[in-house]
Order: structure tokens, then C-alpha cells, then sequence
């Protein structure tokens, strides 16, 4: 197995959300990617009552040596795929650093204290400048809404991975992708997955 | 699931530590598995169950924990190998069993798989299940990472057989639920043959009936069993040493905890300073080795969660063995450098070199962290716990939490395990005043129903899962009916263990395997038990409050079973029964008098107010279309039509 080139070894990279927007499925694949590549993978998360509406997060320990701990230490993430913009923003608060790097799904998931009117939602642009802030790159992208061109919102995440192979910072391949896909995935859904990845690459350049 | 199969011996997968399990148990050719569904456990009964006809693994979902261990038992009497596996507390439930079958001793190698929950993160207790292998004197194992998870399974059904008793292996949710690289061995051929020998004489282990009788007699031979296993241990390579000849300080850890540690030492620079003991092998520990290592320093810290129980068993050793190794100074729980509650992590295990070592560690600018913090805390809304939308726990506690309101007479719910134990929270309106263990609420409901001699008017009502139902809530509820208990018990019947993802159950036509299998109706049990029992749809508000008060008025014990199948099952998500909208010239928004009931108080994630038009909107994407709201809107403004 070839052995590939980490900007940093582990590479640490949160995927968060909320529960039900398919984070698990997303870190799963990003994880299958990279150990095809011969990397070692280690992915933690959390399952069960944190479903329930609250926000999740999958850690992905990246390395060319042996498992990382399932938990990415306080201000060590290199790397943010956010599926809900204020969830960057938590994430940020524990796991960022000048350094970190975070794409960022612009659709947003209102929290039940949202809806009943007890807190506020911010503006998007107010979200993008504190991410500009605390970030040393930043992508905001409409996945959902594209997704939802493409008729299914949850095709939101595959673009979302589409753009961390984009920007170029991990060995993400489209062939690992088809492969990792193509174990569970019928011909015709595997091409319109393969579609959201492609157009997701194609937001970040 | 399934890829668990897919593979040759000497292949590299990326496994979810409970399918790395699952694989050991298969590698090492397991027959028998039997568990009731808990997280973190839940994905390696399911993993099997997935793979069962392919290796011919009888696999079930038990109606509890103690019966898993009983059928897994079974097997292993018969001389097969055979497995049982649940969540911390399963080790309790089971516990009264374990007592019996670790003194009566095993035959097929039996592994009990314990899988804790450090830091609650899915549970309602961080309950320790190491002290049951202590307790009851048995072998406890725990895995370091994904590799040791599956290898470690193999290993614990050799050891098994070898001594003749039950080994326990305790993996804990961030090894369970976490995802690693892992080397597959090899499947084996092997013949499966049952036959339960019980001819030969009680003091015959293999030939004779199996039983703890004659206990002290027995007793003697499992400790006997421990003394080989502890052999084995000294010589075991998931005890491992890494670091300098003689360090400055010795950190013995073991589980996940193992990560944790040499991640800490990473990030702290101190690979020349400390030397990292992985204990793999944790109970009874194995002194030749411990000896060898406590002698390296006079400095020792314990790095491991929850209560000390490795911290515990190695100050022991260290006082056996002080004459040979000299005093040591240990950091660890009892010291205050280790937190004795939550979950462990690396950062942890900094915080506890940096104050041994006096060492400075700063993981970010401070400046950075504030203003991340300060941004974060102003800028991303908390996400309180919500049922999901369309869920029918909404529509039942709404409705009992009305009732109860209405009634006046300050009565109460006593919850019970399952998403429904949300209902402790606003997203089903504080409605339970009781949580504890599975099937409690009703025997606790039970006690309450009889303090009327003492002045107690106020009505008992007790909820309870269709699952957890099956599992505890049976005896409860006979000793309810029995003494007569004055309560009224609400069954949640969702059709499925819901909160750990669908699992089967004996009131469901189906079986772990997905084969057919008789379903036990839950309102038949009750009827044949005396109760008086009413069936209503949670979606049927009105209906379902009219039906609460007549059981409020009948004395004795009540059932209501509100049926209707959970929002995210499968056969729930495949289709909306209901087109539900927002008339817009009906809806008066703060003008109505209802206060926002829907958003305000109902909050179904599926409904949202447009702060422009100050009206309530249905959310598209969220709404699954259970109509519930429509039932719920004083001006009648949210409005259902059927989908055809």
C-alpha cells in the first residue's frame, strides 16, 4: 500500500451536524476513502439519545501510523465539514485554532428553542464573519439547495466530502469514492451520488 | 453490515469496534449469541444476526439480559461456543445468574461482552461493570483499540475453554462506537454439534449436571479457574510496556483509556520521561508483571474512568509487594488528578501529566479560545434534546400532561427507559417525574398506588415502552395487580425497540434474524392478568384524554395502550399519511389567544413561525405528516389531508 504525504500526522477532521442529517454515513465514507488509500482511520462519534435533535460530530483521526483516540484534543482540529452553520461555530469553540480550515453547508437546522422563540437564530453573514475570523480558510456552500436540484436534500453531504476532495488538503480520490460507495450502492444511485461529489468539487474551485 | 464477511484472513477494513467484535466472535466460531438491545452494545448482536445464516450462528434478541446469559449458557453447556452481550446495567440485570454460572463453571467457551458507558453518553447511568468480574470472581479483559477488540474475542473463548468458566470482556462506548483499521484472521470450518452431557456425578464438570452444588466445593475450583487465567495473563501480549528503562513516572491504563494516555504523552513531549503500561488482562491482575513494572519508579499514575478500579487492584499489588519494590506515590483518583465521573479524553490525561511533571500546556492561544467561546456561546442557539418529528411520544405526553393538568389533583407519570425518558425534558412538557432502571416506573408507580391510607389522593400514572414492557415491567405489573395498586399504566407501543434502532421484540411477528416469529399481544397479557384495559391512537387527542379519565375513575389497575408505530420506522418514513399546511388567512398569529400553542408549547421540529407574516409554517423537509397539529390548533388554521 502506498503510503501518502499528511500536512499533519494525524490529520484531524470534524464532520458535524445535527442529528438525522446523515453525519455517521458521511464520516463513514470520508473514513472508507482514506483507509483505501492504506491510511489508518479512526473515526469517533456519538449515537444514540444525541440523535434526538442535538448536534453530533464525527472525529476522523487521519494517519500513515497506527489508531489515534476516537476524540480529537481541545483545539486540534485541522479541518471542519460543517452540515449546519451554527454547528461550526460550536465546533470552533472547542476543537479550532488559527489554522483550522472549515466547509461550511449554509442550510440551516433550527434548534426546537429557535422555533418556540426563546433564541435566535443569526444571519448567515454574521455566521461567515465569525468562521472568517476564527479560521484560516473558509467555504460556505449551498449544498442542501443543490441538492435538492438533484431531488434528494441528503445528497447535501456528498457534495459536502466532493468539496474536502476539492480543496485539496487530503488524499481524497473519486475512484476510492465510487469504490467505497459502490459496496452498498446500486448502479443508478451510485451515478447520482458520483454526480453531488463532482458538483461538489466543483464549488470549491 | 454484512461486509464483515467480505474479506480474506490477513485483509485490512475499517470496523465500528462492535463489528470488530462481532468478527472475533465469528473467527473464533461462536454458535450462540444472545443480548437485549442497550448502546453502546447494540451493532454486535445486529452485526451477527446479519451474518447468522451464512455461519449458522443462532442468534437472538432476549426479553432481557439475564435470560441472554441463560440462553447463551445453554450453548455453552451443550459445548458450543457461545456469547452474550449487553450495556453496563444488562450486567446487573443479569447479575443474579452470573452469580450461579461462574461458581457452576461453563463447557463451549462463553464470553460475556460488557459494554459501559462512560460519561452517560447514551444512558442513564455510568454504571461500572468491571466490579461484577471482581465480584463474582470471573476473568475481565479489556480492548485498547480495534485491533485488540476483534483479537481479544478470539482470545477470551481459548481462555474460556481452557479454564472452564466465563470470561467477561468489557469494551466501553468510545471503542464500541468508534471506527478503526483492522486485520482480519481467518473464518474457521468447523463441525457445530450440540449435545448437553449430565449423566455422569454432580462433581463431574463435564460429564455431570451442571449446577453450583456443592457450593464451597465449587467455589474452591473457580478459584482455582482464576489462578490458571491469571497464568495466561502473565504471558499475555495485550499487556504491553512502551517507554524509557526508568521513567520518571509509570502510566498503567488499559480500554480506550490507552489512546487517551499516548496521545497525552504526545502532545506533552514526554516519551523520554514517561513509561506507558497498557494492561489489557485487568482482573485478576497478573503480579510477576505488575511487579516487573511497579519496580521501574516510584511514581505512578492510573489513567482510567469512572471509579478506580485498576487504581484500586494495583495499590494492592503495590502493598504485596512493598518489601521487593519499595513505596510509591500515586496520582491518580483518590489523589484528585484523575476526575472520578464523565468520560476520560487526552486532554484529561494532560491536565494530569502537566501537574505531575510541572509542565505548562497551552493547546491554543488563550486570546483565540476566548473569543471562540464568546462567539460560539452568543452565536450557535443550544440544541435541546427533541423527540423527532411526528413522533408519536409528542402526541402521548401531550395528552397526559393535559390530562393530568385538567384532573387538578397534582398527579404524576413515573417514566421508564427509552426515547420516551425524554419526556423528563420541555420536548414532552416535563411530563415524567420519575426515571430510574428499566421497568421501574411501573414498580414504582406500584408503591405510590398504595399510599392512600396515608392521605395520597393524587393520581399514579406509569408509562412504559413496548420493549422495556417485555423486558422488567411484567412482575411489576403483577405485583401491582396482586396488591391492587390504585395506577394507571400508559404502554408507548411504537412497534419496535426504537431508541436503539428497531430491534426486534416478543410483542413484534418477526425475530432478531428477521424470521418469523409468534408476536405476544401486550393487551391480551394485561386482560388475562385482571387489568382493565383501553387501546387509543396518540394522534387521536381527544379520544385518548376522554379515554384517561374514565380509567382515572375506575379503582384498581388500568391500562391504556396507545398504539402507533415510531416516525423513524421504516415503514413510517416510506410515506406521509398526512399532507399537513398552514392557512394563512386563518391563522392569526399573536392575535389568537393560543399564544403560539404549536411552536411555543407543542415545538414539533416540523413546524416553524415566519417571523415576517407572524403566522405558524409547516417545514417541508422536517414534517413527516403525522397531522398532529392540525388536532392541536385552536383556530383550526393547520389543516391535514389524507395522502391517497
Amino acid at each position: 500500500m502506498n503510503r501518502m504525504n499528511l500536512p499533519f500526522d494525524p490529520y484531524n477532521v470534524i464532520i458535524t451536524g445535527v442529528g438525522g442529517q446523515g453525519n455517521v454515513m458521511a464520516s463513514r465514507i470520508v473514513g472508507n476513502m482514506l483507509s483505501r488509500k492504506g491510511l489508518s482511520v479512526t473515526i469517533g462519534e456519538t449515537f444514540g439519545a444525541s440523535q434526538r435533535g442535538g448536534s453530533v460530530m464525527s472525529h476522523l483521526r487521519i494517519s500513515t501510523g497506527s489508531s489515534w483516540s476516537p476524540q480529537i484534543p481541545n483545539g486540534k482540529c485541522h479541518l471542519i465539514i460543517s452540515l449546519e452553520p451554527t454547528e461550526a461555530m460550536r465546533v470552533l469553540a472547542t476543537y479550532g485554532n488559527p489554522n483550522v480550515k472549515v466547509l461550511c453547508n449554509t442550510r440551516p437546522i433550527h434548534a426546537i428553542g429557535v422555533i418556540s422563540g426563546d433564541q435566535q437564530y443569526p444571519d448567515l453573514d454574521e455566521i461567515t464573519a465569525w468562521v472568517a475570523e476564527l479560521s484560516e480558510a473558509f467555504w460556505f456552500l449551498d449544498a442542501t439547495e443543490k441538492a435538492m436540484e438533484l431531488g434528494n436534500p441528503i445528497l447535501g453531504n456528498i457534495m459536502m466530502i466532493g468539496a474536502a476532495a476539492g480543496i485539496g488538503v487530503l488524499p481524497l480520490d473519486r475512484k476510492d469514492f465510487e469504490a467505497a460507495l459502490a459496496e452498498n450502492l446500486s448502479a443508478d444511485k451510485l451515478e447520482l451520488n458520483l454526480k453531488a461529489y463532482d458538483l461538489g468539487v466543483g464549488m470549491v474551485q | 453490515m454484512s461486509s464483515i464477511l467480505r474479506g480474506e484472513a490477513g485483509t485490512r477494513h475499517l470496523l465500528m469496534g462492535n463489528e470488530a467484535i462481532a468478527r472475533g466472535a465469528l473467527e473464533a466460531g461462536v454458535c450462540v449469541a444472545a443480548g437485549y438491545p442497550g448502546t453502546p452494545s447494540s451493532e454486535i448482536i445486529e452485526t451477527l444476526a446479519g451474518v447468522s445464516a451464512q455461519q449458522n450462528v443462532y442468534v437472538e434478541w432476549s426479553v432481557n439480559e439475564k435470560v441472554a446469559m441463560e440462553v447463551a449458557a445453554a450453548g455453552s453447556f451443550a459445548g458450543l461456543r457461545s456469547m452474550c452481550v449487553m450495556k453496563q446495567n444488562g450486567v446487573n440485570v443479569g447479575s443474579d445468574f452470573l452469580l450461579h454460572l461462574a461458581i457452576t463453571g461453563t463447557r463451549g467457551g462463553m464470553v460475556l461482552v460488557a459494554c459501559d458507558d462512560p460519561g452517560a453518553l447514551s444512558s442513564a447511568n455510568e454504571g461500572e461493570s468491571r466490579h461484577f468480574a471482581r465480584m463474582l470472581e470471573i476473568p475481565l479483559l479489556e480492548p485498547a483499540d480495534f485491533q485488540e477488540a476483534k483479537d481479544m474475542i478470539k482470545w477470551a473463548f481459548e481462555l474460556s475453554e481452557e479454564i472452564k468458566n466465563v470470561v467477561m470482556v468489557r469494551s466501553v462506548t468510545r471503542l464500541s462506537h468508534a471506527s478503526g483499521n483492522v486485520i482480519f484472521g481467518k473464518l474457521p470450518e468447523i463441525e457445530k454439534k450440540a449435545f448437553f452431557h449430565h449423566e455422569g456425578s454432580i462433581m463431574d464438570p463435564l460429564q455431570g449436571p451442571m449446577s453450583s452444588l456443592p457450593v464451597v466445593h465449587k467455589h474452591d475450583q473457580q478459584q482455582e479457574k482464576l489462578k490458571q487465567a491469571v497464568a495466561r495473563y502473565e504471558e499475555s501480549a495485550f499487556n504491553a510496556y512502551s517507554g524509557p528503562r526508568s521513567p520518571e513516572l509509570l502510566l498503567v491504563t488499559g480500554s480506550a483509556c490507552y489512546l487517551y494516555s499516548k496521545e497525552a504523552v504526545s502532545l506533552l513531549g514526554v516519551e523520554d520521561r514517561v513509561g506507558l503500561l497498557k494492561l489489557g488482562t485487568t482482573w485478576p491482575l497478573p503480579p510477576k508483571l505488575l511487579e516487573k513494572y511497579l519496580g521501574l519508579t516510584d511514581k505512578i499514575l492510573v489513567v482510567e474512568e469512572v471509579i478506580p478500579f485498576l487504581e484500586e487492584n494495583i495499590k494492592i499489588s503495590a502493598a504485596e509487594f512493598a518489601a521487593r519494590v519499595g513505596p510509591k506515590t500515586f496520582f491518580g483518583k483518590r489523589e484528585g488528578y484523575i476526575p472520578q465521573v464523565g468520560e476520560m479524553n487526552s486532554d484529561r490525561v494532560v491536565s494530569a501529566l502537566s501537574k505531575i511533571l510541572s509542565l505548562e500546556y497551552e493547546a491554543v492561544p488563550e486570546s483565540y479560545s476566548q473569543r471562540a467561546l464568546e462567539l460560539s456561546n452568543s452565536g450557535a442557539p443550544g440544541r435541546d434534546l427533541t423527540f423527532c418529528a411526528g413522533c408519536p411520544h409528542r402526541a402521548s405526553f401531550w395528552t397526559i400532561h393535559n390530562t393530568l393538568q385538567m384532573d387538578g389533583r397534582q398527579g404524576f407519570v413515573c417514566g421508564d427507559i427509552g426515547c420516551y425518558s425524554l419526556a423528563m425534558l420541555p420536548t414532552g412538557f416535563n411530563t415524567l417525574k420519575t426515571l430510574h432502571a428499566m421497568g421501574s416506573g411501573i414498580g414504582l408507580a406500584s408503591g405510590f398506588g398504595k399510599l392512600a391510607q396515608f392521605g395520597m389522593q393524587q393520581p399514579v400514572v406509569a408509562v412504559v415502552g413496548d420493549s422495556t414492557f417485555f423486558h422488567a415491567a411484567l412482575p411489576a405489573l403483577i405485583n401491582a395487580i396482586h396488591h391492587q395498586s390504585d395506577i394507571t399504566l400508559v404502554v408507548l407501543d411504537n412497534s419496535g425497540t426504537a431508541m436503539t434502532g428497531f430491534q426486534s421484540h416478543p410483542g413484534l411477528a418477526v425475530d432478531a434474524t428477521g424470521n418469523q416469529a409468534p408476536a405476544i399481544d401486550v393487551v391480551k397479557v394485561c386482560q388475562a392478568m385482571g387489568a382493565t384495559v383501553r387501546v387509543s391512537d396518540p394522534f387521536e387527542p381527544e379520544k385518548t384524554q376522554q379515554t384517561l379519565f374514565e380509567l382515572f375513575e375506575i379503582q384498581g389497575l388500568k391500562v391504556l395502550v396507545l398504539k402507533q408505530m415510531c416516525a423513524l420506522s421504516p415503514e413510517k418514513k416510506a410515506k406521509k399519511m398526512f399532507e399537513v399546511s398552514v392557512d394563512e388567512t386563518v391563522c392569526i398569529g399573536q392575535a389568537c389567544g393560543c399564544n403560539q400553542l404549536c411552536t411555543r408549547i407543542f415545538k414539533c421540529p416540523g413546524l416553524n413561525w415566519d417571523k415576517e407574516k407572524q403566522v405558524s409554517k409547516i417545514d417541508e423537509f422536517i414534517c413527516v405528516g403525522c397531522g398532529m397539529c392540525a388536532s392541536i390548533c385552536p383556530s383550526g388554521a393547520i389543516r391535514k389531508k389524507e395522502v391517497a
